[in-house]
Protein backbone atom coordinates (compact mmCIF):
# COMPACT_ATOMS: atom_id res chain seq x y z
CA UNK A 1 0.00 0.00 0.00
CA UNK A 2 1.30 3.48 -0.75
CA UNK A 3 2.82 4.86 2.41
CA UNK A 4 2.96 8.50 3.41
CA UNK A 5 5.57 10.01 5.68
CA UNK A 6 4.44 11.71 8.87
CA UNK A 7 6.59 13.64 11.29
CA UNK A 8 6.85 12.78 14.99
CA UNK A 9 4.73 15.74 16.02
CA UNK A 10 2.01 14.84 13.51
CA UNK A 11 1.97 11.28 14.88
CA UNK A 12 1.54 12.58 18.42
CA UNK A 13 -1.30 14.84 17.27
CA UNK A 14 -3.09 11.95 15.52
CA UNK A 15 -2.56 9.65 18.52
CA UNK A 16 -4.00 12.10 21.03
CA UNK A 17 -6.91 12.82 18.71
CA UNK A 18 -7.83 9.16 18.42
CA UNK A 19 -7.52 8.82 22.19
CA UNK A 20 -10.17 11.56 22.50
CA UNK A 21 -12.36 10.03 19.74
CA UNK A 22 -11.89 12.98 17.37
CA UNK A 23 -9.92 12.08 14.30
CA UNK A 24 -8.25 14.57 11.97
CA UNK A 25 -11.28 14.77 9.67
CA UNK A 26 -13.77 15.01 12.53
CA UNK A 27 -14.90 11.37 12.45
CA UNK A 28 -15.29 9.15 15.48
CA UNK A 29 -13.18 6.01 15.84
CA UNK A 30 -15.84 3.80 14.26
CA UNK A 31 -17.10 6.04 11.46
CA UNK A 32 -16.61 5.35 7.80
CA UNK A 33 -15.83 7.93 5.19
CA UNK A 34 -18.33 8.86 2.51
CA UNK A 35 -18.99 5.82 0.32
CA UNK A 36 -20.43 5.75 -3.20
CA UNK A 37 -21.51 2.49 -4.80
CA UNK A 38 -22.66 1.82 -8.31
CA UNK A 39 -23.32 -1.51 -9.99
CA UNK A 40 -23.46 -2.63 -13.62
CA UNK A 41 -20.73 -0.26 -14.79
CA UNK A 42 -18.82 -2.70 -17.03
CA UNK A 43 -21.01 -3.89 -19.87
CA UNK A 44 -19.17 -7.03 -20.93
CA UNK A 45 -19.20 -8.71 -17.53
CA UNK A 46 -21.96 -10.71 -15.91
CA UNK A 47 -21.85 -8.47 -12.84
CA UNK A 48 -19.82 -5.46 -11.83
CA UNK A 49 -19.62 -2.77 -9.19
CA UNK A 50 -17.56 0.33 -8.49
CA UNK A 51 -17.05 1.55 -4.95
CA UNK A 52 -15.49 4.87 -3.91
CA UNK A 53 -14.58 5.15 -0.23
CA UNK A 54 -13.06 8.57 0.39
CA UNK A 55 -10.37 8.61 -2.30
CA UNK A 56 -10.05 4.82 -2.55
CA UNK A 57 -11.71 3.55 -5.73
CA UNK A 58 -12.21 -0.14 -6.48
CA UNK A 59 -13.78 -1.80 -9.53
CA UNK A 60 -14.98 -5.41 -9.44
CA UNK A 61 -16.05 -7.42 -12.47
CA UNK A 62 -17.52 -10.92 -12.31
CA UNK A 63 -17.58 -13.31 -15.22
CA UNK A 64 -19.35 -16.65 -15.11
CA UNK A 65 -17.81 -19.45 -17.14
CA UNK A 66 -18.67 -23.12 -17.39
CA UNK A 67 -15.96 -25.35 -16.01
CA UNK A 68 -15.25 -28.67 -14.38
CA UNK A 69 -16.04 -28.86 -10.66
CA UNK A 70 -13.35 -29.61 -8.13
CA UNK A 71 -12.82 -33.36 -7.56
CA UNK A 72 -13.47 -33.20 -3.78
CA UNK A 73 -16.81 -31.39 -4.20
CA UNK A 74 -18.38 -32.51 -7.48
CA UNK A 75 -21.76 -30.91 -6.79
CA UNK A 76 -20.54 -27.36 -6.19
CA UNK A 77 -19.25 -24.51 -8.31
CA UNK A 78 -16.48 -22.22 -7.05
CA UNK A 79 -15.13 -18.67 -7.08
CA UNK A 80 -11.73 -17.53 -8.30
CA UNK A 81 -10.32 -14.21 -7.11
CA UNK A 82 -7.76 -12.05 -8.80
CA UNK A 83 -6.71 -8.62 -7.57
CA UNK A 84 -4.91 -6.26 -9.91
CA UNK A 85 -3.25 -3.16 -8.48
CA UNK A 86 -3.35 -0.66 -11.31
CA UNK A 87 -0.47 1.74 -11.82
CA UNK A 88 -3.11 4.49 -11.84
CA UNK A 89 -3.32 4.19 -8.09
CA UNK A 90 0.29 5.00 -7.31
CA UNK A 91 3.55 4.86 -9.30
CA UNK A 92 4.79 2.14 -6.92
CA UNK A 93 2.42 -0.28 -8.64
CA UNK A 94 4.06 0.16 -12.00
CA UNK A 95 5.11 -3.05 -13.72
CA UNK A 96 5.32 -5.80 -11.13
CA UNK A 97 5.31 -3.50 -8.13
CA UNK A 98 1.70 -4.20 -7.26
CA UNK A 99 1.97 -7.97 -7.51
CA UNK A 100 2.82 -8.57 -3.87
CA UNK A 101 -0.08 -6.53 -2.60
CA UNK A 102 -2.41 -8.10 -5.16
CA UNK A 103 -1.47 -11.63 -4.13
CA UNK A 104 -1.94 -10.79 -0.45
CA UNK A 105 -5.39 -9.33 -1.13
CA UNK A 106 -6.55 -12.29 -3.23
CA UNK A 107 -5.26 -14.82 -0.67
CA UNK A 108 -7.28 -13.05 2.02
CA UNK A 109 -10.36 -13.11 -0.20
CA UNK A 110 -9.99 -16.86 -0.70
CA UNK A 111 -9.87 -17.31 3.06
CA UNK A 112 -12.91 -15.09 3.60
CA UNK A 113 -15.08 -16.99 1.12
CA UNK A 114 -13.78 -20.43 2.02
CA UNK A 115 -16.87 -21.68 3.84
CA UNK A 116 -20.20 -23.25 3.00
CA UNK A 117 -22.39 -20.30 3.88
CA UNK A 118 -21.06 -17.18 2.15
CA UNK A 119 -22.14 -18.06 -1.35
CA UNK A 120 -24.49 -20.95 -2.13
CA UNK A 121 -22.05 -22.97 -4.22
CA UNK A 122 -24.54 -25.79 -4.83
CA UNK A 123 -26.65 -23.41 -6.91
CA UNK A 124 -23.68 -23.00 -9.22
CA UNK A 125 -23.72 -26.68 -10.16
CA UNK A 126 -24.98 -27.62 -13.62
CA UNK A 127 -24.42 -31.35 -13.71
CA UNK A 128 -22.69 -33.16 -10.88
CA UNK A 129 -19.09 -34.07 -11.57
CA UNK A 130 -19.09 -32.68 -15.09
CA UNK A 131 -20.12 -29.06 -15.39
CA UNK A 132 -20.46 -26.19 -13.00
CA UNK A 133 -20.36 -22.42 -13.02
CA UNK A 134 -17.04 -20.85 -12.10
CA UNK A 135 -17.27 -17.21 -11.05
CA UNK A 136 -14.12 -15.29 -11.85
CA UNK A 137 -14.04 -12.27 -9.57
CA UNK A 138 -11.60 -9.65 -10.86
CA UNK A 139 -10.80 -6.72 -8.63
CA UNK A 140 -9.09 -3.63 -9.99
CA UNK A 141 -7.65 -1.00 -7.66
CA UNK A 142 -8.05 2.38 -9.29
CA UNK A 143 -7.06 4.67 -6.44
CA UNK A 144 -5.42 3.92 -3.14
CA UNK A 145 -6.22 5.99 -0.05
CA UNK A 146 -6.24 3.45 2.73
CA UNK A 147 -8.70 0.76 3.75
CA UNK A 148 -8.53 -1.43 0.67
CA UNK A 149 -10.04 -4.56 2.22
CA UNK A 150 -13.30 -2.89 3.24
CA UNK A 151 -13.81 -1.25 -0.14
CA UNK A 152 -13.03 -4.50 -1.98
CA UNK A 153 -15.43 -6.56 0.11
CA UNK A 154 -18.28 -4.08 -0.34
CA UNK A 155 -17.62 -3.99 -4.08
CA UNK A 156 -17.59 -7.80 -4.29
CA UNK A 157 -20.88 -8.02 -2.42
CA UNK A 158 -22.44 -5.41 -4.71
CA UNK A 159 -21.07 -7.12 -7.83
CA UNK A 160 -22.33 -10.53 -6.72
CA UNK A 161 -25.76 -8.99 -6.13
CA UNK A 162 -25.61 -7.59 -9.65
CA UNK A 163 -24.43 -10.84 -11.28
CA UNK A 164 -26.81 -12.41 -13.74
CA UNK A 165 -25.92 -16.00 -14.61
CA UNK A 166 -27.67 -17.30 -17.71
CA UNK A 167 -29.91 -20.34 -17.24
CA UNK A 168 -28.78 -23.54 -18.92
CA UNK A 169 -30.70 -26.52 -20.28
CA UNK A 170 -28.98 -29.85 -20.41
CA UNK A 171 -30.09 -32.17 -23.14
CA UNK A 172 -28.84 -35.54 -24.24
CA UNK A 173 -26.57 -35.48 -27.25
CA UNK A 174 -26.64 -37.85 -30.27
CA UNK A 175 -23.64 -39.83 -29.03
CA UNK A 176 -25.06 -40.06 -25.52
CA UNK A 177 -23.03 -37.16 -24.11
CA UNK A 178 -24.56 -34.09 -22.48
CA UNK A 179 -25.12 -30.93 -24.44
CA UNK A 180 -25.45 -27.62 -22.71
CA UNK A 181 -27.68 -24.95 -24.16
CA UNK A 182 -27.73 -21.42 -22.91
CA UNK A 183 -31.09 -19.80 -22.85
CA UNK A 184 -31.69 -17.42 -25.81
CA UNK A 185 -33.52 -14.85 -23.76
CA UNK A 186 -30.94 -12.40 -22.31
CA UNK A 187 -33.19 -11.67 -19.37
CA UNK A 188 -33.66 -15.32 -18.40
CA UNK A 189 -31.00 -15.52 -15.75
CA UNK A 190 -30.30 -16.69 -12.27
CA UNK A 191 -29.40 -14.27 -9.47
CA UNK A 192 -27.25 -15.10 -6.50
CA UNK A 193 -28.38 -14.85 -2.92
CA UNK A 194 -25.88 -12.47 -1.32
CA UNK A 195 -27.47 -12.38 2.14
CA UNK A 196 -24.61 -14.24 3.75
CA UNK A 197 -21.72 -12.67 1.82
CA UNK A 198 -19.41 -11.21 4.45
CA UNK A 199 -18.00 -7.71 4.59
CA UNK A 200 -14.45 -7.11 5.73
CA UNK A 201 -13.70 -4.59 8.47
CA UNK A 202 -10.13 -3.43 9.02
CA UNK A 203 -9.31 -2.19 12.50
CA UNK A 204 -6.00 -0.39 12.98
CA UNK A 205 -4.47 -0.21 16.42
CA UNK A 206 -3.30 3.35 17.07
CA UNK A 207 -1.98 3.94 20.55
CA UNK A 208 -4.37 2.20 22.93
CA UNK A 209 -7.44 2.48 20.74
CA UNK A 210 -8.49 1.10 17.40
CA UNK A 211 -9.92 2.92 14.39
CA UNK A 212 -12.10 1.75 11.56
CA UNK A 213 -11.46 2.99 8.01
CA UNK A 214 -8.02 4.43 8.62
CA UNK A 215 -6.54 6.97 6.22
CA UNK A 216 -2.96 6.60 5.04
CA UNK A 217 -1.73 9.03 7.73
CA UNK A 218 -3.43 7.04 10.49
CA UNK A 219 -2.04 3.82 9.05
CA UNK A 220 1.46 5.31 9.27
CA UNK A 221 0.86 5.83 13.01
CA UNK A 222 -0.36 2.29 13.66
CA UNK A 223 1.84 -0.76 14.09
CA UNK A 224 -0.69 -3.53 13.70
CA UNK A 225 -4.16 -4.06 12.23
CA UNK A 226 -6.80 -6.72 12.49
CA UNK A 227 -8.82 -7.74 9.44
CA UNK A 228 -12.11 -9.42 10.26
CA UNK A 229 -14.86 -10.52 7.90
CA UNK A 230 -18.38 -10.47 9.28
CA UNK A 231 -21.72 -11.58 7.84
CA UNK A 232 -24.99 -9.75 8.43
CA UNK A 233 -25.82 -12.06 11.33
CA UNK A 234 -22.56 -11.22 13.07
CA UNK A 235 -20.83 -14.48 12.16
CA UNK A 236 -17.08 -14.19 11.64
CA UNK A 237 -15.65 -16.06 8.65
CA UNK A 238 -12.01 -14.98 8.78
CA UNK A 239 -9.65 -13.01 10.99
CA UNK A 240 -6.18 -11.96 10.09
CA UNK A 241 -3.55 -9.82 11.70
CA UNK A 242 -1.35 -7.66 9.50
CA UNK A 243 1.50 -5.38 10.38
CA UNK A 244 4.79 -5.79 12.15
CA UNK A 245 3.67 -4.78 15.64
CA UNK A 246 2.17 -6.94 18.36
CA UNK A 247 -1.34 -7.04 19.74
CA UNK A 248 -2.09 -8.30 23.23
CA UNK A 249 -5.01 -10.73 23.69
CA UNK A 250 -7.35 -8.23 25.40
CA UNK A 251 -7.06 -5.77 22.57
CA UNK A 252 -7.59 -8.55 20.01
CA UNK A 253 -10.80 -9.49 21.80
CA UNK A 254 -11.90 -5.86 22.02
CA UNK A 255 -11.14 -5.27 18.37
CA UNK A 256 -12.98 -8.43 17.33
CA UNK A 257 -16.08 -7.33 19.23
CA UNK A 258 -15.91 -3.85 17.70
CA UNK A 259 -15.33 -5.35 14.26
CA UNK A 260 -18.39 -7.59 14.62
CA UNK A 261 -20.49 -4.61 15.66
CA UNK A 262 -19.31 -2.37 12.83
CA UNK A 263 -19.45 -5.14 10.24
CA UNK A 264 -22.99 -6.13 11.17
CA UNK A 265 -24.08 -2.49 10.76
CA UNK A 266 -22.64 -2.30 7.24
CA UNK A 267 -24.89 -4.87 5.64
CA UNK A 268 -28.34 -3.35 6.12
CA UNK A 269 -27.68 0.03 4.43
CA UNK A 270 -25.73 -1.72 1.65
CA UNK A 271 -28.57 -4.12 0.80
CA UNK A 272 -31.07 -1.27 0.98
CA UNK A 273 -28.97 0.82 -1.43
CA UNK A 274 -28.51 -2.09 -3.86
CA UNK A 275 -32.23 -2.80 -3.91
CA UNK A 276 -32.95 0.88 -4.37
CA UNK A 277 -30.58 1.04 -7.33
CA UNK A 278 -32.17 -2.09 -8.81
CA UNK A 279 -35.64 -0.59 -8.51
CA UNK A 280 -34.57 2.51 -10.44
CA UNK A 281 -34.21 0.20 -13.41
CA UNK A 282 -32.93 1.05 -16.88
CA UNK A 283 -34.19 4.64 -16.77
CA UNK A 284 -31.53 5.57 -14.19
CA UNK A 285 -28.54 7.16 -15.87
CA UNK A 286 -25.29 5.54 -14.84
CA UNK A 287 -22.54 7.87 -13.66
CA UNK A 288 -19.70 5.56 -14.65
CA UNK A 289 -16.14 6.80 -14.45
CA UNK A 290 -16.18 10.39 -15.63
CA UNK A 291 -18.88 11.74 -13.36
CA UNK B 1 -21.12 4.56 13.57
CA UNK B 2 -23.33 4.14 10.54
CA UNK B 3 -21.57 4.16 7.21
CA UNK B 4 -22.90 6.76 4.81
CA UNK B 5 -23.53 4.88 1.57
CA UNK B 6 -25.17 6.32 -1.46
CA UNK B 7 -25.34 6.15 -5.23
CA UNK B 8 -22.92 8.45 -7.04
CA UNK B 9 -24.38 11.58 -8.61
CA UNK B 10 -23.09 13.41 -11.63
CA UNK B 11 -21.13 16.40 -10.44
CA UNK B 12 -22.52 19.70 -11.64
CA UNK B 13 -19.93 21.80 -13.49
CA UNK B 14 -18.41 24.52 -11.35
CA UNK B 15 -20.29 27.74 -12.09
CA UNK B 16 -17.92 30.52 -12.96
CA UNK B 17 -18.74 34.03 -11.89
CA UNK B 18 -19.23 35.90 -15.15
CA UNK B 19 -17.53 39.13 -14.14
CA UNK B 20 -14.18 37.60 -13.33
CA UNK B 21 -13.92 35.12 -16.13
CA UNK B 22 -15.19 36.57 -19.37
CA UNK B 23 -11.96 38.46 -19.91
CA UNK B 24 -9.86 35.33 -19.58
CA UNK B 25 -8.88 33.20 -22.50
CA UNK B 26 -8.96 29.56 -21.47
CA UNK B 27 -7.59 26.90 -23.79
CA UNK B 28 -7.21 23.12 -23.74
CA UNK B 29 -4.38 21.11 -25.36
CA UNK B 30 -4.80 21.25 -29.10
CA UNK B 31 -6.65 24.56 -29.23
CA UNK B 32 -5.32 26.94 -31.84
CA UNK B 33 -4.33 30.21 -30.20
CA UNK B 34 -3.52 32.19 -33.32
CA UNK B 35 -2.56 31.67 -36.95
CA UNK B 36 -0.45 34.83 -37.01
CA UNK B 37 3.22 33.93 -37.45
CA UNK B 38 4.49 37.19 -35.97
CA UNK B 39 4.36 35.92 -32.36
CA UNK B 40 7.09 34.23 -30.37
CA UNK B 41 6.00 31.02 -28.74
CA UNK B 42 6.47 30.71 -24.96
CA UNK B 43 5.91 27.91 -22.45
CA UNK B 44 2.88 25.73 -23.01
CA UNK B 45 2.67 26.26 -26.77
CA UNK B 46 3.96 24.62 -29.92
CA UNK B 47 3.78 25.33 -33.64
CA UNK B 48 1.65 22.94 -35.67
CA UNK B 49 1.45 23.70 -39.41
CA UNK B 50 2.28 27.37 -38.86
CA UNK B 51 -0.47 27.70 -36.28
CA UNK B 52 0.34 28.40 -32.65
CA UNK B 53 -1.33 25.65 -30.59
CA UNK B 54 -1.65 25.16 -26.84
CA UNK B 55 -0.04 22.09 -25.30
CA UNK B 56 -1.47 22.50 -21.78
CA UNK B 57 -4.86 23.44 -20.36
CA UNK B 58 -4.77 26.96 -18.97
CA UNK B 59 -5.06 30.64 -19.71
CA UNK B 60 -3.29 32.44 -22.50
CA UNK B 61 -0.91 35.19 -21.47
CA UNK B 62 0.32 37.68 -24.00
CA UNK B 63 3.21 40.01 -23.35
CA UNK B 64 3.91 42.10 -26.49
CA UNK B 65 5.03 39.51 -28.98
CA UNK B 66 5.38 36.60 -26.60
CA UNK B 67 2.46 34.20 -26.13
CA UNK B 68 2.52 31.57 -23.43
CA UNK B 69 -0.09 29.39 -21.76
CA UNK B 70 -0.05 29.23 -17.99
CA UNK B 71 -1.45 25.86 -16.89
CA UNK B 72 -4.23 25.78 -14.29
CA UNK B 73 -3.04 22.59 -12.62
CA UNK B 74 0.69 22.30 -12.37
CA UNK B 75 3.53 21.55 -10.03
CA UNK B 76 4.73 24.40 -7.87
CA UNK B 77 6.98 26.83 -9.76
CA UNK B 78 8.69 28.77 -7.01
CA UNK B 79 9.83 32.33 -7.12
CA UNK B 80 12.14 34.18 -4.77
CA UNK B 81 10.26 35.21 -1.66
CA UNK B 82 7.56 32.52 -1.71
CA UNK B 83 6.65 30.94 1.59
CA UNK B 84 6.54 27.16 1.39
CA UNK B 85 5.70 24.29 3.71
CA UNK B 86 7.77 21.22 2.92
CA UNK B 87 8.66 17.77 4.17
CA UNK B 88 12.27 16.60 4.58
CA UNK B 89 12.95 13.62 2.32
CA UNK B 90 16.71 13.24 2.63
CA UNK B 91 19.54 14.32 4.90
CA UNK B 92 22.69 14.84 2.87
CA UNK B 93 26.10 16.37 3.53
CA UNK B 94 25.56 19.98 4.58
CA UNK B 95 22.01 20.11 3.19
CA UNK B 96 18.54 18.68 3.39
CA UNK B 97 16.29 17.75 0.48
CA UNK B 98 12.76 19.04 0.94
CA UNK B 99 9.66 17.89 -0.91
CA UNK B 100 7.60 20.91 -1.91
CA UNK B 101 5.31 19.59 -4.66
CA UNK B 102 7.63 20.99 -7.37
CA UNK B 103 9.30 19.18 -10.26
CA UNK B 104 12.54 18.78 -8.33
CA UNK B 105 13.09 18.42 -4.59
CA UNK B 106 14.01 21.74 -3.03
CA UNK B 107 17.27 22.21 -1.18
CA UNK B 108 17.73 23.55 2.36
CA UNK B 109 21.40 24.28 2.96
CA UNK B 110 22.85 23.92 6.43
CA UNK B 111 24.07 27.49 6.19
CA UNK B 112 20.49 28.66 5.61
CA UNK B 113 19.10 27.55 8.96
CA UNK B 114 19.40 29.24 12.32
CA UNK B 115 21.53 27.48 14.91
CA UNK B 116 19.98 26.84 18.32
CA UNK B 117 20.39 29.86 20.54
CA UNK B 118 20.60 32.13 17.53
CA UNK B 119 24.37 32.28 17.40
CA UNK B 120 26.02 33.46 14.22
CA UNK B 121 29.11 31.47 13.33
CA UNK B 122 30.59 29.38 10.59
CA UNK B 123 29.13 25.91 10.41
CA UNK B 124 31.62 23.33 11.62
CA UNK B 125 32.03 19.65 10.96
CA UNK B 126 30.23 18.97 14.24
CA UNK B 127 27.18 20.85 12.99
CA UNK B 128 27.20 18.66 9.92
CA UNK B 129 27.17 15.50 12.03
CA UNK B 130 24.29 16.69 14.21
CA UNK B 131 22.06 17.72 11.29
CA UNK B 132 19.76 14.80 11.89
CA UNK B 133 19.10 15.90 15.46
CA UNK B 134 17.48 19.04 14.16
CA UNK B 135 15.65 17.89 11.02
CA UNK B 136 14.97 14.24 10.21
CA UNK B 137 13.32 12.53 7.28
CA UNK B 138 9.59 13.13 7.52
CA UNK B 139 9.78 16.41 9.47
CA UNK B 140 7.76 19.38 8.27
CA UNK B 141 9.23 22.84 7.92
CA UNK B 142 8.07 26.28 6.88
CA UNK B 143 10.64 28.18 4.85
CA UNK B 144 11.08 30.91 2.30
CA UNK B 145 12.56 30.57 -1.16
CA UNK B 146 15.96 32.22 -1.21
CA UNK B 147 16.93 31.57 -4.82
CA UNK B 148 16.30 29.28 -7.77
CA UNK B 149 19.05 27.05 -9.12
CA UNK B 150 19.69 26.88 -12.85
CA UNK B 151 17.93 23.52 -13.13
CA UNK B 152 14.79 24.90 -11.50
CA UNK B 153 15.31 23.50 -8.00
CA UNK B 154 14.51 25.92 -5.19
CA UNK B 155 16.95 26.90 -2.48
CA UNK B 156 15.12 27.50 0.80
CA UNK B 157 16.08 29.29 4.00
CA UNK B 158 14.62 29.46 7.49
CA UNK B 159 16.60 32.51 8.53
CA UNK B 160 13.80 34.12 10.48
CA UNK B 161 12.13 33.32 13.77
CA UNK B 162 8.80 32.66 12.13
CA UNK B 163 10.16 29.83 9.94
CA UNK B 164 11.51 26.50 11.07
CA UNK B 165 10.39 23.05 12.11
CA UNK B 166 6.64 22.66 12.54
CA UNK B 167 5.13 21.01 15.61
CA UNK B 168 1.73 19.43 16.13
CA UNK B 169 -0.95 20.09 13.58
CA UNK B 170 -2.53 18.97 10.33
CA UNK B 171 -1.14 19.22 6.80
CA UNK B 172 -3.54 19.62 3.87
CA UNK B 173 -2.15 19.07 0.38
CA UNK B 174 -3.82 21.11 -2.35
CA UNK B 175 -3.04 22.48 -5.77
CA UNK B 176 -0.60 25.45 -5.81
CA UNK B 177 -2.81 27.42 -8.20
CA UNK B 178 -5.49 27.75 -5.53
CA UNK B 179 -3.35 29.72 -3.08
CA UNK B 180 -3.63 33.48 -3.46
CA UNK B 181 -0.43 35.46 -3.31
CA UNK B 182 -0.57 37.82 -0.35
CA UNK B 183 1.67 39.96 1.84
CA UNK B 184 1.69 37.44 4.63
CA UNK B 185 0.95 33.75 4.63
CA UNK B 186 0.92 33.27 8.39
CA UNK B 187 -2.47 33.98 9.92
CA UNK B 188 -3.89 33.61 13.43
CA UNK B 189 -7.54 33.04 12.63
CA UNK B 190 -10.08 34.45 15.10
CA UNK B 191 -11.83 31.08 15.30
CA UNK B 192 -9.03 29.72 17.45
CA UNK B 193 -6.40 28.15 15.21
CA UNK B 194 -3.46 29.32 13.11
CA UNK B 195 -2.80 28.63 9.47
CA UNK B 196 0.20 28.77 7.16
CA UNK B 197 -0.86 28.95 3.49
CA UNK B 198 2.22 27.76 1.66
CA UNK B 199 2.52 28.96 -1.93
CA UNK B 200 3.26 25.39 -2.97
CA UNK B 201 -0.23 24.22 -2.03
CA UNK B 202 0.72 22.72 1.34
CA UNK B 203 -1.42 24.29 4.04
CA UNK B 204 -0.49 23.81 7.70
CA UNK B 205 -3.11 24.10 10.44
CA UNK B 206 -1.95 24.24 14.04
CA UNK B 207 -3.19 25.36 17.44
CA UNK B 208 -2.32 28.99 18.19
CA UNK B 209 0.64 29.10 20.59
CA UNK B 210 -0.25 30.87 23.85
CA UNK B 211 2.73 33.16 24.00
CA UNK B 212 5.02 34.04 21.13
CA UNK B 213 8.04 31.84 21.79
CA UNK B 214 11.44 33.46 21.56
CA UNK B 215 13.56 30.44 20.71
CA UNK B 216 15.21 30.39 17.32
CA UNK B 217 13.04 28.94 14.59
CA UNK B 218 11.14 26.12 16.25
CA UNK B 219 13.89 24.01 17.73
CA UNK B 220 11.61 22.86 20.48
CA UNK B 221 8.36 21.18 19.44
CA UNK B 222 5.80 20.82 22.15
CA UNK B 223 4.34 17.34 22.41
CA UNK B 224 1.69 18.30 24.96
CA UNK B 225 -1.80 17.08 24.04
CA UNK B 226 -3.82 19.69 22.20
CA UNK B 227 -7.19 20.54 23.78
CA UNK B 228 -10.38 19.08 22.32
CA UNK B 229 -11.87 22.44 21.36
CA UNK B 230 -8.73 23.39 19.41
CA UNK B 231 -8.83 20.02 17.70
CA UNK B 232 -12.40 20.54 16.59
CA UNK B 233 -11.55 23.93 15.12
CA UNK B 234 -8.60 22.46 13.24
CA UNK B 235 -10.64 19.51 11.90
CA UNK B 236 -13.39 21.85 10.78
CA UNK B 237 -10.87 24.11 9.04
CA UNK B 238 -9.31 21.10 7.33
CA UNK B 239 -12.64 19.93 5.96
CA UNK B 240 -13.50 23.49 4.88
CA UNK B 241 -10.20 23.72 2.99
CA UNK B 242 -10.95 20.46 1.19
CA UNK B 243 -14.45 21.68 0.35
CA UNK B 244 -13.12 24.96 -1.07
CA UNK B 245 -10.43 23.14 -3.04
CA UNK B 246 -12.97 20.72 -4.51
CA UNK B 247 -14.91 23.71 -5.85
CA UNK B 248 -11.81 25.55 -7.04
CA UNK B 249 -12.22 28.59 -4.81
CA UNK B 250 -9.12 30.76 -4.32
CA UNK B 251 -7.73 30.25 -0.82
CA UNK B 252 -6.74 33.12 1.41
CA UNK B 253 -7.45 33.98 5.02
CA UNK B 254 -10.79 35.69 4.34
CA UNK B 255 -12.23 32.91 2.17
CA UNK B 256 -11.17 30.26 4.68
CA UNK B 257 -12.72 32.23 7.51
CA UNK B 258 -16.01 32.79 5.68
CA UNK B 259 -16.15 29.09 4.85
CA UNK B 260 -15.57 28.24 8.51
CA UNK B 261 -18.38 30.55 9.58
CA UNK B 262 -20.76 29.09 6.98
CA UNK B 263 -20.05 25.58 8.16
CA UNK B 264 -20.77 26.11 11.83
CA UNK B 265 -24.28 24.67 11.74
CA UNK B 266 -23.07 21.33 10.34
CA UNK B 267 -21.16 18.64 12.18
CA UNK B 268 -17.46 18.47 11.35
CA UNK B 269 -17.62 15.05 9.71
CA UNK B 270 -20.65 16.01 7.60
CA UNK B 271 -18.79 18.81 5.82
CA UNK B 272 -17.24 16.35 3.35
CA UNK B 273 -20.61 15.12 2.08
CA UNK B 274 -21.16 16.45 -1.46
CA UNK B 275 -24.40 18.34 -0.80
CA UNK B 276 -23.10 19.98 2.37
CA UNK B 277 -19.87 20.96 0.59
CA UNK B 278 -21.86 22.61 -2.17
CA UNK B 279 -24.03 24.53 0.26
CA UNK B 280 -21.10 25.80 2.29
CA UNK B 281 -19.09 26.86 -0.76
CA UNK B 282 -22.08 28.70 -2.22
CA UNK B 283 -22.57 30.66 1.02
CA UNK B 284 -18.84 31.46 1.07
CA UNK B 285 -18.88 32.71 -2.51
CA UNK B 286 -21.91 34.87 -1.78
CA UNK B 287 -20.19 36.43 1.22
CA UNK B 288 -17.05 37.07 -0.80
CA UNK B 289 -19.03 38.77 -3.57
CA UNK B 290 -20.82 40.95 -1.02
CA UNK B 291 -17.52 41.94 0.48
CA UNK B 292 -16.08 42.88 -2.91
CA UNK B 293 -18.99 44.81 -4.29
Amino acid sequence: MAAVQVSEAEKVYILHGIRDDLRVDGRGCEDYRHMEIETDVVSNTDGSAKVTLGHTAVLVGIKAEIGKPRPMVPDEGYLEFFVDCSANATPEFEGRGGEELGTELSNTLYKVFNNKHSVDLKSLCISTGEHCWVLYVDVLLLQCDGNLYDAISVAIKAALFNTKIPRVHISADDEGGKEIELSDDPYDCMRLNVENVPCIVTLCKVGHRHVVDATLQEKACSVASLIISVTHKGMVTCTRKVGGGSLDPESIFEMTEAGKRVGKALHAPLMKLLQQEESLGKKHQKVGFLG
Amino acid sequence: MAADMRLPTIRKPVSLSVSAFDRRDLVVPGDIITSDTGFMRGHGTYVDEEKLTASVAGEVQRVDKLICVRPLKTRFNGEVGDVVVGRITEVQQKRWKVETNSRLDSVLLLSSVNLPGGELRRRSAEDELTMREYLQEGDLISAEVQSVFSDGALSLHTRSLKYGKLGQGVLVQLSPSLIKRQKTHFHNLPCGASIILGNNGFVWLYPTPEQQEEEAGGFYTSLEPVSLSDREVISRLRNCLLALAAHKVLLYDTSVLYCYESSVQHQVKDILKPEVMEEIVMLTQQKLLEQEG
